[in-house]
């Protein structure tokens, strides 16, 4: 009894978990009471889907390449569903014709923000002003990435040669790193968001629990690197050796030696991908456990 | 609680005698892959093979028997088969993924496919997800003094390593064996370990582990509905012997004690984490 009430203390006591319900959800359901109930968790909103009830999303363009854009339409007809059942497109360049930042609930910024150009400066600005919930979408909005090793000089803009991270600039609320991002870790954000906005109790609870360790990467700062496998795992003594810092990794930094990741920092991009994939980075029991009913949820979410 | 959510629980070992002539225990995983492969469920599977130095495990995909067989065996050292986990859809080019890990790695999993941060295109891929059971793993250097040093064999005449009993047992191709007491183990134990709160693989599709069973079985947890299916038509096509868990020695009040002390243990050390390394400050800790 003891240590169920402690593992209890050490999976939901920590922190408060986004949403309020947390600490209700027993640790120790049967696997299939967990798998029916998040089943039907996703069934309510999909049959009642009032077009009224969609939420309204905004893609907003600083200084990125347009992948992070890219990898969310790799969905394919999953893009579709999302905007047919959930959201409204109210705002993006390449997609939709809006030209001034309006309301939403939730802007997805991609790119980092050139301090000298004015215009982007005003538009994250006016993008803080105007969301309910900011977005980080992509390495680059997330930390710099790239963008970071700006050095200024080049054709035609010699002078953009500062580039910050938009959480240098606004407050932000949930990153989605990596270069690019994927697909589905972008859908099941939106999945999520949408759940946390739009849905019951127990869906709001589940999306924040989902949310939270992305809330917290936004919290915890706008700087990474391949460095933090080595100062935020190793160093703590919480590297296991799984290697799933070195699958992460879209340049190919990482490798594993005997047992542990070796990073080639001068491969490093700083797209943060190594760190938020990295199970000892963050780990909710809470929610990794219930991976096969929040997995049936999303599939179920996405039939059109 | 601690054995995590499974929908059944059997002893069981391979109907295969050449899978079971170098398997580490009952040959669950090899037979699994094996079975699976076959029946078309998985293109292949990333496994700890063996690496140029002996008992040094190195990820690997295996896409044919020979190469699972190949496989067979506990290498008590850190095998990062998540490494592979991107690489196998990519220029390996598998559809359906097999794949064997420790809990931890099991957890990387399904945080992967749950949050695919750097994992384009993987988290459907995966077919079935075979754990095994781990108390501890070992940096390679470790068991290298262990075997050489303490057991002072050299490395490279060792035909099997095994933890049981409490103890850690070396056997040599020569058919001698010396067995260290598990005090000796602890202090190479990777300090990862320390913080690991799952000893039976709670979230693997099925997952298996020597503790519970008589020598040569295995203990094998069907977990999730997937795993379930497979096992169900692995039974059907004959490839496992089976018996009620409940019919063996020591069945699964070893097991239930041993993730006890397990988690018990690490609890105790996360937090002292938070209090004992300095003053007004904590380690980090990665359970939210
Ligand atoms: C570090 C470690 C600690 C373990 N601790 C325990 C324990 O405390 N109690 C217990 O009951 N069982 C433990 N096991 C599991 C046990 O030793 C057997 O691996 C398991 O019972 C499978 O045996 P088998 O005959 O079914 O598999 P086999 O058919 O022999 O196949 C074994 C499979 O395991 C894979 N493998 C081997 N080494 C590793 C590794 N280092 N990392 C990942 N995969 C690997 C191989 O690739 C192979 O596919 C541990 C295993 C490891 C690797
Ligand atoms: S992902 Fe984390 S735990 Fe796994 S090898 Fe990399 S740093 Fe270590
Ligand atoms: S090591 Fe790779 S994954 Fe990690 S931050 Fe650098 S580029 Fe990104
Ligand atoms: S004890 Fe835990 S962390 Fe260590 S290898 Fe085994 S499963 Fe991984």
């Amino acid at each position: 009894m003891g240590i169920l009430e402690s593992l209890k203390a050490l999976l939901f006591g920590k922190h408060d978990v986004g949403g309020e319900k947390q600490d209700q959800k027993p640790a120790d359901k049967p696997a299939d009471v967990i798998v029916e109930k998040k089943a039907s968790i996703i069934k309510e909103p999909k049959e009642e889907k009032p077009v009224a009830d969609k939420i309204t999303v905004g893609h907003v363009h600083m200084s990125g390449c347009t992948g992070c854009l890219v990898s969310f339409a790799d969905n394919y007809e999953g893009l579709l569903t999302i905007l047919d059942k959930y959201a409204d497109l109210v705002y993006c360049l390449t997609l939709a014709d809006v030209r001034h930042i309006p309301e939403m609930d939730v802007a997805l910024v991609e790119g980092s923000v050139c301090i000298q150009d004015h215009i982007a400066v005003e538009e994250i600005i006016e993008t803080r002003k105007n969301a309910k919930i900011v977005v980080a979408l992509g390495a680059c909005a997330c930390y710099g990435n790239i963008t970071r090793f700006c050095r200024g000089g080049q054709q035609n803009q010699p002078q953009h040669e500062s580039y910050l991270p938009i959480g240098d600039l606004i407050d932000v609320d949930v990153y989605i790193p990596g270069c690019a991002p994927t697909p589905q870790q972008i859908r099941n954000v939106c999945v999520m968001a949408y759940l946390l906005l739009k849905g019951n109790d127990e869906q709001k609870a589940l999306a924040g629990a989902y949310l939270t360790p992305m809330m917290n990467l936004a919290k915890a700062g706008t700087e990474a690197c391949g460095c933090d496998i080595m100062t935020q795992v190793i160093n703590q003594g919480l590297c296991m050796g799984c290697g799933s810092c070195a699958a992460a990794c879209p340049v190919r930094a990482i490798t594993m030696q005997y047992g542990r990741p070796q990073i080639e920092r001068d491969l490093c991009i700083k797209c943060g991908a190594c760190y938020a994939q990295c199970p000892r980075s963050f780990f909710s029991f809470d929610v990794v456990n219930q991976y096969e009913g929040i997995m049936e949820a999303i599939d179920a979410a996405m039939q059109p | 609680m601690v054995l995590g959510n499974y929908k059944q629980a059997v002893a069981a070992r391979s109907t295969d005698p050449d899978i079971l002539r170098k398997s580490q225990d009952g040959g669950i995983v090899t037979q699994l892959f094996a079975y699976a492969l076959d029946a078309g469920i998985i293109d292949g599977a990333i496994v700890a093979g063996q690496s140029d130095e002996p008992f040094k495990p190195e990820p690997m995909v295996a896409t044919t028997r020979e190469e699972l067989l190949a496989a067979r065996g506990t290498r008590y050292s850190i095998s990062p088969n998540m490494s592979l986990i991107k690489e196998v859809t990519r220029s390996y080019g598998l559809d359906k993924v097999g794949v064997v890990g420790t809990p931890c790695q099991m957890q990387a999993l399904r945080k992967g496919q749950l949050y695919p941060v750097g994992l384009r295109d993987v988290a459907d891929k995966i077919a079935l997800a075979v754990g095994i059971f781990c108390m501890e793993n070992f940096p390679y250097q470790g068991i290298l003094q262990l075997v050489e040093d303490h057991g002072a064999t050299a490395l490279e005449n060792v035909s099997k390593l095994d933890i049981g009993k409490g103890k850690f047992w070396i056997y040599t191709e020569r058919g001698a064996t010396v067995q260290l007491p598990l005090k000796v183990t602890h202090k190479y134990e990777q300090p990862g370990c320390h913080v690991c709160l799952d000893y039976v693989a709670n979230l693997a599709d099925i997952s298996t582990g020597s503790v519970g069973t008589p020598d040569g079985w295995s203990t094998v947890f069907v977990r999730s509905a997937k795993g379930d299916d497979i096992w169900a038509k692995a039974i059907a096509a004959g490839a496992f012997e089976t018996k009620p868990i409940d019919s063996v020695k020591p069945g699964l009040e070893l097991v239930t004690k041993l993730a006890t002390e397990k988690i018990t243990k690490n609890q105790k050390y996360l937090e002292s984490r938070a209090t004992e390394y300095g003053v007004g400050k904590a380690l980090r800790n990665p359970y939210i």
